[in-house]
């Protein structure tokens, strides 16, 4: 008689899970003994970032954006690139998580500039850095190049204005300095183009497939004596690959 | 106002390494224990499975299992000219977080310091003479190498480490290190497979006259079952060991080794996502009477104990023993006082090598999977002449190919467009690098306190941090590099790139997270925090676990003895202490 | 009824192994024996409600037909079996009679308790008395209607209940004689193991071949060697129920807390003489679906399924990790008729027992929101039929419905 929904949880053995509430200690804390605990589904799996939709930028913004990683990592010889492994999208998701606010950072004033070793004093967090980057992006173009803003530049004056940024020569108007800017915008399209296709990004395992990374393979026992040879196996990811589908 | 809970015998603030083991051994000796963490709970099949772990976004970048800087943090300067302002971003070291702590997600790299480094001070002045130390703070510890020799084969057996002994009760043995201490048995488990990488550097370090062998490692070769019954799998090689789980049972943690034997006893109890504020004392300031600490809903709760013994990551134990007032605390002006004193860190270097012709897979690794060479650290050769004291373990364990952060380029390579892209693919898997992991010795500038300025969010001052690499340190580092770069030539590579220890520290890209000293342990009162069995000078019922013990730090990974001192001090607690609570050394 | 319980009584009298004696509780060697024998009949796993006292009741048995709450066993006289006379005790365990006359479910699995001697369940009582009173009302009848009527158990005593007592086989060994007085008595394994009718009760001509039980399926325990424990040594068989872990498996599920709160506590003798028993018993024929080929598209899409996510602990070649990641390869547990156990470990994961001897209780994480239905159909067609096995298919419909609506596979849903 299988028709038996699974919408019990099942607990095992002797364990004492308590969560007490009021009396002798603490509400919100978990007191443990008798077995570590478990139960049945238990588990903190990611959340894709799948869909259509923008959730953080505005239309405008995001094919600025678009724009802008097709040139950090351009659609080349070598294959695909940045835009078309959805490294926009990845940015945009990135934001509407903890990452956009800087939300696991020590965010506390007093901000006071320091040297280059005591690490970043900014209080710009990645959705200022984005939306007045992107603001001040475009004001810096229009002044250089005769109103144009950054999509309306061809590859080769793009890839200036992004030098200058990421020298640190360009000024940008508004709270985020050209170099703020340039540097977030290369880290999170990197991490797009190489993190697992669930956060938007790296779409087909683009970016795996250019260096020859398997993804999240787990064993490779079978492998780590042959020196010297290239591993076989096609990349996969959290959420798997082609041949998991039957044919 | 606290609220005041039952009494225990035996409070432990952190359930990381030092935690589980404290707990365990108390709790076999018949004593009540409770083990309050500020982290959440932690397991393999929930937090860490084969499902999820494997996401170097989440855990590499975002660092899902580490402390927040949010939750807590230091302020850091160079030196005392300068305002010590936050780490708001950890980079250069990752404090952990959660059950477990960073027994959840450290490489597994597994060590007993050297003989000589125990007793370094002595040691070096009677070789070289005390001008040879300087103005350097280096000091003994108060214990011996040889009195912790059970106790560092203890930790291994409960760990599972995979290794070969180099020196068996005097006897050197092939394929081991001949410059360690005499070990009383081998291995509990079998050095791992070597990937290519390693083997390169193995024949090429052994073409120079060096003697590598394979790194000790608590990731296990084989299954093995330790001395408390549990069970572990054979490492699969995956490349996701630091900052992530292991799924498979194959890395050494609290949660695979301790954990559930110790959660089976009736007298053991553990409490998480709770935060000690302080330890309390009595009137006088000569007894801890327990620990107060707050939960997540913000109540805050009285724990009453006999003994509280302090298991935090090192840098916390630390500040504890500061928001607390137990042991005086350093002025670097002055130089007076103990807590915060004789902070240190690691001295690393790198050298990175791009081949033509050879196909490493990167991605095949595992945390502690690759060869070391001893030649040049500690005093395991002759400095006359050379200016500095101190030295490096060479090792090369490329321990992942994970591409966010992990695509070496050739220097002078573009940061991003095409030639970023034809150099990415064309180095990613015929490249690696080999490092140099060298001493780090103190000195009086390099010192903990409290800040000024900074809080916490429950309105505590941050521990500021004062550090900067001594010349000595950097004099050491560049001659360990030139030595690694001496292998490097003889691997033959297309390029060889050199990367020295540069000066000031920053704590801005990641190099260790070997966070040492603060809370010292030694034989005089007046420069440690801690006797030798890592009993508080100033309030006896107070023991600091960890590497917060360590006057100086050695060109080694510092778990492998802070696990071997947490079995020696519970050994002393059960043997001594219980039997006649008090202080233990005559101060 | 009457005729019933003086049946029982002249059954036990002629049959039981000591003189029939009342309760002593004074008697330390009866309790002692009460005790074991409570263990072995595992009282506590059904009466003690989750974060309840132990025997207090009041736990809730999801049957075929509706719930029932377990009622309270401990020696209160109000709420509890206090007030119960030694006749009246026995009656209810081996009859099916409660002390108003009243019919009980067999959720009381009292037709493997009949097979008991009266001494044994005497003493049992004299155990469960020696615990603390507890007041716990527990009303054990949440049926809906019909089956809420008592005496419609009248008409499913008579076609299931079977009377026969249990008499030695004098052609067998002494220890094969006490394993089946244990494993059809006390430990009453089949009312888990042996298939039931439609109408719940036990399906005699196919004892111990498996059946489905709360959504798992407890597996063939016959000699079967592919299906059942066949090809298990007896060692192993003894490991197994003491420790909850061997070499080639863990005990996981509801046979992780019976090797917890019962086997694993008892004596060496008795495990092995369980062994014996079923090591005796007839093999099973084989199933009647044909395996799928190895050209099979499940086939191929669970060799790539298992090759990237169960490989690292259960082995490319299905030979898992000896006390730690159970063998595939050769799996009775694989290879049963009816996959439901297999699709439950897959969805909402598994942990091993853990037992003193051995204390890891390693866990399999749950998968439901990583694969869709096809793909642990396909994986778990591949799992049953690699390696040498052979088993039928799993279907997407048989891992639809188990997973239910409130477990979906992540994939498919995301951020709007």
């Amino acid at each position: 008689m299988s028709g038996y929904a699974l919408t019990r949880r099942y607990f095992l053995g002797s364990t004492t899970l308590t969560f007490l509430f009021g009396g002798v200690a603490s509400a919100g804390a978990r007191t443990l003994n008798g077995q570590p605990p478990w139960q049945a589904f238990t588990a903190e799996p990611p959340t894709p970032q799948i869909g259509n939709g923008l959730l953080f930028f505005l239309p405008s913004e995001f094919t600025t954006l678009e724009a802008l990683v097709a040139r950090l990592i351009p659609a080349d010889d070598l294959g695909p690139g940045a835009k078309e492994a959805g490294c926009a999208t990845f940015i945009d998701r990135q934001m509407a998580g903890s990452f956009g606010t800087y939300q696991r950072f020590y965010m506390q004033p007093p901000f006071v500039n320091g040297t280059p070793q005591q690490g970043t004093q900014s209080p710009n967090v990645p959705h200022v850095i984005y939306r007045a980057g992107l603001a001040a992006l475009d004001a810096y173009c229009r002044a250089t190049y005769a109103g144009k803003a950054f999509i309306a530049l061809d590859a080769a004056q793009q890839d200036a204005v992004l030098q200058a940024a990421e020298k640190g020569e360009a000024k940008f108007a508004g709270p985020v300095p050209a170099q703020q800017f340039f540097n977030l915008l290369l880290q999170n399209t990197r991490e797009g183009f190489f993190a697992d296709p669930l956060y938007g990004g790296n779409r087909d395992m683009i970016g795996w497939k250019l260096v020859g990374f398997p993804g999240t393979r787990y064993d490779y026992r079978d492998h780590a004596t042959k020196h010297n040879q290239p591993y076989p196996l096609p990349p996969v990811s959290i959420f798997g690959r082609p041949d998991w589908v039957k044919g | 106002m606290a609220r005041k809970l039952p009494s225990r015998d035996v409070v432990i603030i952190g359930l990381g390494w030092t935690g589980a083991i404290l707990a365990e051994e108390l709790t076999d000796a018949g004593l009540d224990v409770v083990a309050i963490e500020r982290g959440p709970w932690r397991d393999t099949a929930e937090s860490f499975n084969v499902g999820y772990a494997p996401d170097e976004l989440r855990y590499a970048v975002r660092l899902d299992l580490f402390l927040r800087p949010a939750q807590d943090t230091l302020t850091f300067r160079n030196n005392l000219s300068q305002t010590a302002l936050p780490i708001r971003q950890f980079g250069s070291f990752l404090p952990g977080d959660g059950v477990g702590g960073a027994g959840v997600h450290w490489n597994g790299q597994n060590w007993r310091y050297h003989p000589t480094d125990f007793r370094l001070r002595s040691h070096l002045t009677e070789r070289y003479g005390a001008s040879a130390i300087g103005d350097l703070t280096i000091q003994d510890w108060g214990v011996t190498y040889d009195e912790l020799e059970p106790f560092f084969d203890r930790f291994e057996k409960i760990a599972g480490i995979s290794g070969k002994a180099g020196n068996l009760k005097g006897a050197i043995q092939q394929g081991g290190n001949p410059f360690e201490g005499p070990r009383s048995d081998e291995y509990p488990l079998p050095p791992m497979q070597m990937t290519y990488a390693p083997t390169l550097f193995a024949e090429a370090a052994r073409s120079v006259g060096y003697h590598p062998f394979p790194t000790p490692s608590a990731n296990a070769s084989a299954a093995y079952t330790n001395p408390l019954g549990l069970t572990m799998g054979p490492c699969t090689y995956c490349g996701f060991c630091e900052r992530f789980g292991c799924a498979n049972y194959s890395k050494a943690s609290p949660q695979v080794n301790v954990l559930p034997v110790l959660m089976r006893r009736p007298n053991f109890e553990a409490r998480t996502e709770c935060e000690v504020l302080k330890i309390n004392l009595d009137a006088a300031g000569k007894r801890a009477t327990g620990v107060t600490y707050v939960d997540t809903s913000g109540e805050e709760w009285e724990q009453p104990g006999d003994l509280v013994i302090c298991c935090a990551f090192s840098l916390f134990n630390v500040r504890m023993l500061l928001l607390s007032g137990i042991g005086k605390p350093y002025d670097p002006a002055t130089n007076e006082g103990v807590v915060g004193r004789n902070y240190s860190y690691q001295t690393n270097s790198s050298v990175q090598m791009f081949f033509d012709d050879k196909t490493f897979n990167p991605f095949i690794a595992a945390g502690a999977l690759g060869q070391s060479a001893d030649d040049f650290n500690g005093d395991n050769f002759d400095h006359a002449g050379l200016g500095f004291v101190g030295g490096a373990g060479m090792n090369c364990v490329p321990t992942n190919g994970r591409p966010i952060q992990t695509r070496p380029v050739p220097p002078g390579t573009p940061n991003w467009g095409s030639a970023w892209k034809k150099a990415t693919k064309e180095s990613y898997n015929s490249a690696f690098s080999i490092t140099s992991q060298g001493s780090s010795y103190t000195m009086r500038g390099n010192y903990i306190d409290l800040d000024p300025t900074y809080k916490d969010r429950f309105g505590r001052p941050l521990m500021r941090l004062t550090f900067d690499f001594p010349d000595n340190d950097i004099r050491m580092s560049s001659f360990a590099n030139d030595k690694l770069a001496t292998i490097a030539k003889a691997m033959n590579p297309r390029q060889i790139v050199a990367n020295k220890t540069r000066s000031p520290y920053t704590v801005v890209p990641y190099q260790s997270t070997h966070n040492v000293g603060g809370a010292v342990m030694g034989a005089d009162p007046k420069t440690s925090v801690l006797n030798k069995y890592l009993q508080s000078w100033d309030v006896p019922n107070v023991f600091v676990m960890g590497a917060s013990a360590y006057p100086q730090n050695a060109g080694y990974n510092p778990t492998g003895t802070v696990g071997a001192l947490a079995y020696w001090a519970a050994h002393a607690i059960r043997t001594q202490y219980l039997k006649n609570p008090g202080p233990l050394v005559q101060a | 009824m009457r005729r019933a319980a003086a049946t029982a009584s002249l059954a036990a009298a002629l049959f039981a192994a000591l003189p029939a004696q009342a309760v002593d509780r004074q008697n330390f060697e009866q309790v002692e024996r009460g005790r074991y024998l409570a263990t072995m009949s595992d009282c506590v796993a059904c009466h003690t409600a989750p974060g309840g006292k132990p025997f207090a009741g009041g736990l809730n048995i999801a049957t075929p037909f509706g719930n029932l709450l377990s009622p309270n066993i401990t020696p209160d006289a109000a709420t509890g079996i206090g007030a119960f006379s030694d006749d009246e005790f026995v009656n209810a365990v081996q009859n099916g009679i409660g002390p108003q006359g009243q019919r009980l479910y067999p959720a009381l699995p009292y037709p493997y308790y009949h097979k008991m001697n009266r001494a044994d369940v005497l003493a049992i009582r004299a155990y469960l008395n020696t615990l603390d009173p507890v007041s716990n009302a527990v009303e054990p009848n949440q049926l809906p209607f019909p089956f809420n009527i008592r005496m419609s158990l009248l008409f499913w005593n008579w076609l299931n209940f079977d009377k026969t007592p249990l008499v030695d086989d004098p052609s067998r060994s002494p220890q094969w004689n006490r394993g089946r007085y244990i494993v059809e008595g006390p430990a009453h394994c089949g009312a888990c193991h042996t298939p039931k009718t439609f109408l719940g009760g036990d399906d005699n001509s196919r004892a111990l071949k498996g059946a489905v039980l709360q959504g798992w399926f407890a597996p063939d325990i016959t000699a079967d060697v592919r299906k059942g424990v066949g090809a298990w040594s007896e060692d192993e068989l003894v490991a197994y129920l003491k420790t909850g872990v061997i070499a080639r498996t863990s005990a996981s599920g509801p046979m992780a807390e019976v090797v917890v709160n019962s086997t694993s506590k008892l004596t060496d003798a008795d495990l092995r003489a369980v062994a014996i028993y079923l090591k005796g018993q007839k093999a099973g024929t084989s199933g009647s679906s044909r395996p799928p080929v190895a050209t099979d598209p499940r086939m191929i899409a669970g060799k790539a399924i298992y090759k990237d996510s169960c490989a690292a602990c259960h082995r490319e070649n299905g030979e898992g990790i000896d006390n730690l990641f159970p063998r595939l390869k050769g799996s009775s547990l694989v290879q049963q008729d009816d996959p439901t156990t297999l699709i439950r470990m897959v969805l909402e994961g598994s942990r091993a027992a853990a037992t003193k001897a051995r204390p890891t209780g390693a866990a399999m994480p749950s998968f439901a929101w990583r694969f869709s239905d096809d793909q642990v159909a396909a994986l778990l067609t591949y799992v049953r039929n690699g390696w040498g096995n052979s088993a039928s298919s799993v279907g997407a419909d048989a891992v639809k419905e188990l997973r239910g609506s409130d477990r979906p596979n992540l994939a498919k849903t995301g951020q709007q």
